[in-house]
């Protein structure tokens, strides 16, 4: 319990350190700040524009997806962040400091939830401006907003294991865009999935960024009328699949990224 | 420079001291460390002495526990290194070789930070902060982000760092590689103080001159394996002890000269010309009774002087190569020993 304690103290200290580099460096800060902003207004006009949807906005089709690739590549920056204090000497510090041994990471990924709902709000005031609406209630418009970030934590996990791992921010922007272009593009983000050709189609209607978009189109009731009834598991319980991966990567990736935080070279 | 801010007390905290056996380190084919020995009396300082890629980083990493050896037992401040590293993380401060502190944050933002980790509590941690500012002479810059420090500023704040929670144990780590001399006799003043106050040092040195002014013992490491420990001064008597060196007026005789100081000679003058050079011992005592039997002999002098070995000349005599060169041809291997790290 005492233990619990203080991986929670140790990791605030570690977080609002975090945030404080954030406002240090401005043009950082805008320049993440900016490209959710460019993301909804590019994907939203370039193609929102260009393609019809009987009866429906395509437009509002998209916020999900652009929501869901955002976040999941600002993931990339738990990452970088890691890797810059590795690089920098800053986690050898903190290894030779009695602290918590997963303070430094509980602290990056809980910072970067802090980013992330920046960025998500901009996302979503943008998106108010070029036209897109909640069509429910408070309550679903919350759980999708909500649904979002718990995804996007996860992801910090898996990126906290790769910046750890790698240790060069370099690498990590390679290695991530490598990964996570694939992922948030085969998927319901830009077309439904049914759409797709055979074995894209089945990646796309299993991938944990379609489930998380899935559910936060009926979330905030952006499903175009007259879509057709989703045929896969997956996409017919988007919340429960999005929160079971959610689950999965916790587990998994919480103890790879402390056991290699903790690991002596 | 610095203001103690209590008076200086040379009592050491007992059972503070460092005892290390056998530690073994290997990196690929690179062995880091080679069976190292080490002992830090509680209290004194250890000057570990060593061109770059001698394995004193590593041998540092592994003694803070940021490295596993592959064999070897440590015992620091009475805690087990191998089964309770994090006692032994409560009992040290360390302090790098490149300063590890966070660029964008304030001196003083890192120091609280590093207090609030080793969990003073919010309010300590800030008077922590400030008073180590104060004593490093850094509070005027206390509330600029740390990428506008010197060099010398940088390694204060990172040293300030390693002494937030007071530790019994001090590891620095080439704590003044890379800095002017005037940053670096400050910071030799602050490492003195430091040992004032009868904290157990280990430090680590390319400079024969740093060991010279502030270790207590020396243990010279090339390839991770000792090659001699003892007292400066006993280092610098096994490459041969003191000499009286002497250059005679032109109407001295040599003669009468070389016969005089044979008298205080502990082994066979040598004679070049109308120079000799006569191992001796006994200092400065030594040297005036030989000049008084010389001016009483007649004997006249244009120059004299007492020489006594550098440790420059036992690294020398040690490795066979000047530290400064061992520097220039291991400075690649040790960054690939980084990079394997």
């Amino acid at each position: 319990m005492q233990e619990l304690t203080y991986a929670l103290s140790d990791g605030i200290a570690v977080a609002k350190r975090n945030v404080l580099k954030i406002t240090r460096v401005p043009d950082l800060l805008v320049s993440v700040l900016i490209s959710p902003i460019m993301f909804v207004l590019l994907f939203g006009y370039v193609f929102g524009s260009s393609i019809d949807i009987p009866g429906g906005s395509y437009r509002e089709f998209l916020i999900g997806g652009t929501f869901a690739l955002t976040l999941t590549f600002g993931a990339t920056f738990t990452g970088a962040g890691l890797a810059d204090d590795m690089q920098k000497g800053i986690i050898d510090r903190f290894r030779s400091l009695p602290m918590s041994r997963s303070a430094v990471v509980v602290g990056r990924t809980a910072s970067d939830m802090i980013y992330n709902a920046l960025s998500l709000g901009i996302m979503a005031l943008t998106g108010l401006l070029v036209g897109w609406r909640i069509h429910t209630d408070v309550v679903s418009a919350a759980a999708g907003f909500g649904l979002l970030l718990l995804f996007a934590y996860a992801i910090s996990w898996i990126m906290a294991y790769v910046g750890l791992t790698v240790s060069s921010v370099e690498v990590v922007n390679n290695a991530s865009f490598m990964v996570i272009f694939p992922l948030t593009f085969v998927a319901n983000t830009f077309v439904p999935a049914e759409n797709l050709p055979g074995p894209l189609r089945i990646f796309a209607e299993w991938n944990p960024v379609s489930a998380v978009t899935q559910a936060a189109r009926e979330l905030f009731g952006n499903i175009p009328p007259g879509t057709p009834e989703q045929t896969v598991w997956p996409l017919q319980n988007p919340v429960l699949y999005t929160l079971l991966w959610v689950a999965i990567i916790i587990a998994v990736f919480a103890p790879l990224a402390t056991r290699r935080y903790t690991r002596r070279r | 420079m610095t203001t103690p801010l209590h008076p200086p007390d040379r009592s050491p905290v007992p059972g503070t001291g460092i005892q290390a056996r056998g530690l073994v380190k290997q990196y690929g084919e690179v062995t880091a460390l080679d069976g190292l020995d080490l002992d830090v009396p509680e209290g004194t300082v250890l000057g570990l002495l060593g061109p770059n890629g001698a394995g004193k980083t590593t041998a540092v990493s592994i003694l803070t526990t940021l490295t596993e050896p592959d064999a070897g037992t440590a015992t620091i401040a009475g805690a087990d290194l191998r089964s309770d590293p994090t006692s032994v993380r409560k009992r040290i401060g360390l302090s790098g070789q490149y300063a590890a502190v966070d660029e964008q944050l304030t001196g003083h933002e890192n120091l609280e930070m590093i207090g609030r980790l080793y969990r003073l509590g919010g309010k300590t941690a800030k008077r922590r902060a400030r008073e180590l500012l104060e004593r490093f002479h850094l509070e005027d810059a206390a509330d600029r982000a740390v990428k506008t420090y010197s060099g010398g500023m940088r390694r204060r704040l990172d040293l300030a760092g390693a002494l937030v929670a007071e530790p019994p144990v001090l590891f620095l780590d080439e704590p003044t590689t890379g800095l002017d001399p005037r940053s670096r006799t400050d910071l030799w003043d602050v490492i003195r103080e430091l040992v004032d106050r009868g904290r157990t040092l280990l430090l680590t040195t390319q400079y024969m001159e740093e060991a010279d002014q502030l270790a207590d013992d020396i243990v010279v490491i090339d390839h991770g394996r000792e090659i001699a420990r003892g007292t400066a001064d006993e280092l610098k008597t096994l490459v041969g002890g003191e000499r009286i060196e002497i250059s005679l007026d032109p109407n001295a005789s040599v003669e009468d000269a070389t016969m005089i100081l044979g008298r205080f000679a502990v082994d066979t003058p040598h004679v070049e010309g109308r120079s000799l050079t006569v191992p001796v011992s006994g200092g400065a005592a030594t040297l005036t009774q030989a000049l008084r039997a010389l001016d009483t002999a007649g004997v006249h002098l244009r120059d004299v002087g007492l020489r006594r070995p550098t440790l420059d000349d036992v690294f020398l005599s040690l490795t066979g190569q000047t530290a400064g060169a061992a520097q220039e041809s291991d400075r690649s291997d040790d960054h690939e020993l980084l990079e394997v790290a």
